[in-house]
């Protein structure tokens, strides 16, 4: 079935970047009253570009795999992009379509990664 | 009951979905409706249509004449008389009326209102409004770890204080249904009032407000095969006298002068600005079809489809039921969760299968965080569905299991 092809599956049993980042202040939590979603995400920045970033998190399969997906898209990449990244750059990378009911599970990693990187000082 | 003739009397039943042939278990969220409802809108659209109570002219008279009917048949189906029986928008809005109208006025600090932890949020939130408002306190009552309300515990927490008793009918989280007829006799020992929300109850289990003597009964109309955007709160006549109005302006009033207005007699008092006529038609047309088949019927169909279900889904390794196991006190609702996958994920490629049901909290945050989840998948049952449903329900199941294997 398309909705979970064998790479989300896989990003959803072994999520790549999972856990803490630690000694870091930019670190940011939501959550999806609607199906109880928790995520987490903490980096770390150095010489302009993420050096590091971590999540956790408890949720559906579509919403770890693309929040996993995403500590991979981010990581080494400059503030000013990951602050511009948009939803749809997030659901081409998923590479599935997404119903409209599900699309906040799509880009809840998206909206904590970069409510975390907000909090990068100017 | 012919399930196979009533399946028929649902033109939705024969849609597709992903091209399999549409099994609906979202009930206890909306059932569809029959075509018997839609042809009675149809017709008063088509022939009857005007205001009601308002004009001379005949269109007005006969909207009228309809709507009173219809007020009629939906209070008779729950055991109230015409002037005891408000359409509201639904449960939500009846509970709403009655907390405002009544609990604002009749509540004061010191007092309680006793709920339970099984409540759809419908039927805590309203009450948490009044207790903050008037500095009343909200009493909870526990849940057993089967899903069954704790009565040991609604006794320890019923004192001379609880002025008003809310508790539902059935859970729409667990199927389980509540004792009301006990649970009304222990209210009233303490003086207590009692509201009961009969958003599934009414149309699953069935109930008669005046045997069990209840102060006030709320309910939809769109999940019990009526149209959405109407519902109706039974009102006891008693209670109606301590109440002021809920929503005000036209067609609630008696008299209007500048500065102050006198409300109408009746039930006219809480139905402010022009009904859902054509709803309550339909509303009226869906307790008819339930009147034919009649309520112990339907009650036992879906209790077949429960017990059945029941059976069915402990096979499945790794799904933990929630709530009774006794399809007796348990209406055609079953939840679940399936070790390691999340509800979204297990109602997403059931859909896929053409088979809906709901997944989440369902309303019942409260419920859930007691029980040790975040949500659950949730099926539930009415009179067109079928031992084929729940087996098909369990294929997708076993789909679920493949896929996340």
């Amino acid at each position: 079935m398309d909705l979970y092809r064998e790479e989300i599956l896989d990003h959803f049993k072994n999520p790549r970047n999972f856990g803490v980042v630690k000694k870091t202040k930019l670190r940011a939590k939501e959550t999806n009253a609607s199906c109880g979603d928790v995520m987490e995400m903490s980096l770390r920045i150095k010489k302009g570009k993420v050096e590091e970033i971590r999540f956790q998190a408890e949720g559906c399969a579509i919403s770890i795999a693309a929040g996993s997906m995403l500590t991979e898209m981010v990581k080494g990449e400059k503030v000013a992009e990951v602050k511009g990244l948009g939803e749809e750059e997030m659901m081409k990378r998923l590479g599935i379509k997404v119903s409209s009911g599900r699309r906040k599970c799509a880009t809840l990693g998206l909206v904590v990664c970069q409510k975390a990187i907000r909090k990068v000082r100017k | 009951m012919n399930i196979q003739k009533i399946k028929e009397d649902f033109p939705i039943l024969k849609r597709k979905i992903h091209g399999k042939r549409l099994v609906y278990l979202d009930n206890a969220a909306t059932s569809q409706r029959p075509r018997q409802v839609l042809e009675a809108i149809r017709e008063f659209q088509e022939k009857h249509m005007a205001n009601v109570h308002r004009g001379l002219h005949t269109l007005s008279e006969e909207a009228s004449e309809i709507y009173e009917e219809a007020r009629e048949t939906v209070a008779k189906f729950v055991g109230a008389g015409a002037e005891e029986m408000i359409f509201v928008r639904n449960a939500t809005e009846g509970i709403n009326l009655v907390a405002f109208a009544w609990g604002m006025k009749n509540l004061k600090k010191g007092e309680e209102i006793l709920t339970t932890i099984m409540e759809h949020h419908s039927n805590l939130i309203p009450w948490q409004m009044v207790c903050r408002a008037v500095g009343a306190k909200l009493q909870v009552v526990e849940v057993t770890n089967e899903g069954v309300l704790d009565l040991k515990d609604f006794e320890r927490k019923l004192s001379k204080r609880t002025r008003l008793v809310a508790v539902g009918h059935m859970s729409n989280a667990t199927g389980t249904i509540h004792p009301v007829e006990r649970i009304v006799r222990m209210a009233r020992k303490v003086g207590a009032r009692v509201l009961i929300d009969g958003a599934q109850g009414v149309q699953h289990v069935g109930i008669d407000v005046k045997r069990i003597d209840s102060d006030f009964l709320a309910f939809s109309g769109h999940k019990m095969l009526g149209p959405m955007g109407i519902g109706g709160v039974y009102i006891k006549k008693a209670r109606q006298r301590e109440m002021g109005p809920f929503l005000t302006g036209g067609g609630m009033i008696k008299e209007v002068s500048e500065q102050r207005s006198k409300w109408a007699d009746g039930v006219e008092k809480f139905e402010a600005g022009t009904p859902n006529v054509s709803g309550a038609i339909g509303l009226a047309e869906a307790v008819k079809y339930h009147e034919r088949l009649g309520m112990e019927k339907i009650r036992e169909h879906e209790k077949g489809l429960t017990k059945y279900s029941l059976e069915e889904l402990v096979k499945i390794k790794g799904l933990r039921l929630i709530g009774p196991r006794d399809a007796e006190i348990r209406g055609g609702v079953v939840s679940f969760v399936i070790k390691g996958i999340h509800a979204h994920d297990v109602a997403q490629i059931l859909d896929s299968e053409g088979v809906a049901v709901r997944s989440g909290h369902h309303c019942t945050m409260p419920l859930h965080r007691r029980l040790g989840l975040v949500s659950s998948t949730r099926a539930s049952f009415y009179i067109y569905n079928t031992k084929e449903d729940v087996d098909r329900l369990v294929e997708g199941l076993r789909k679920v299991k493949r896929v996340f294997k």
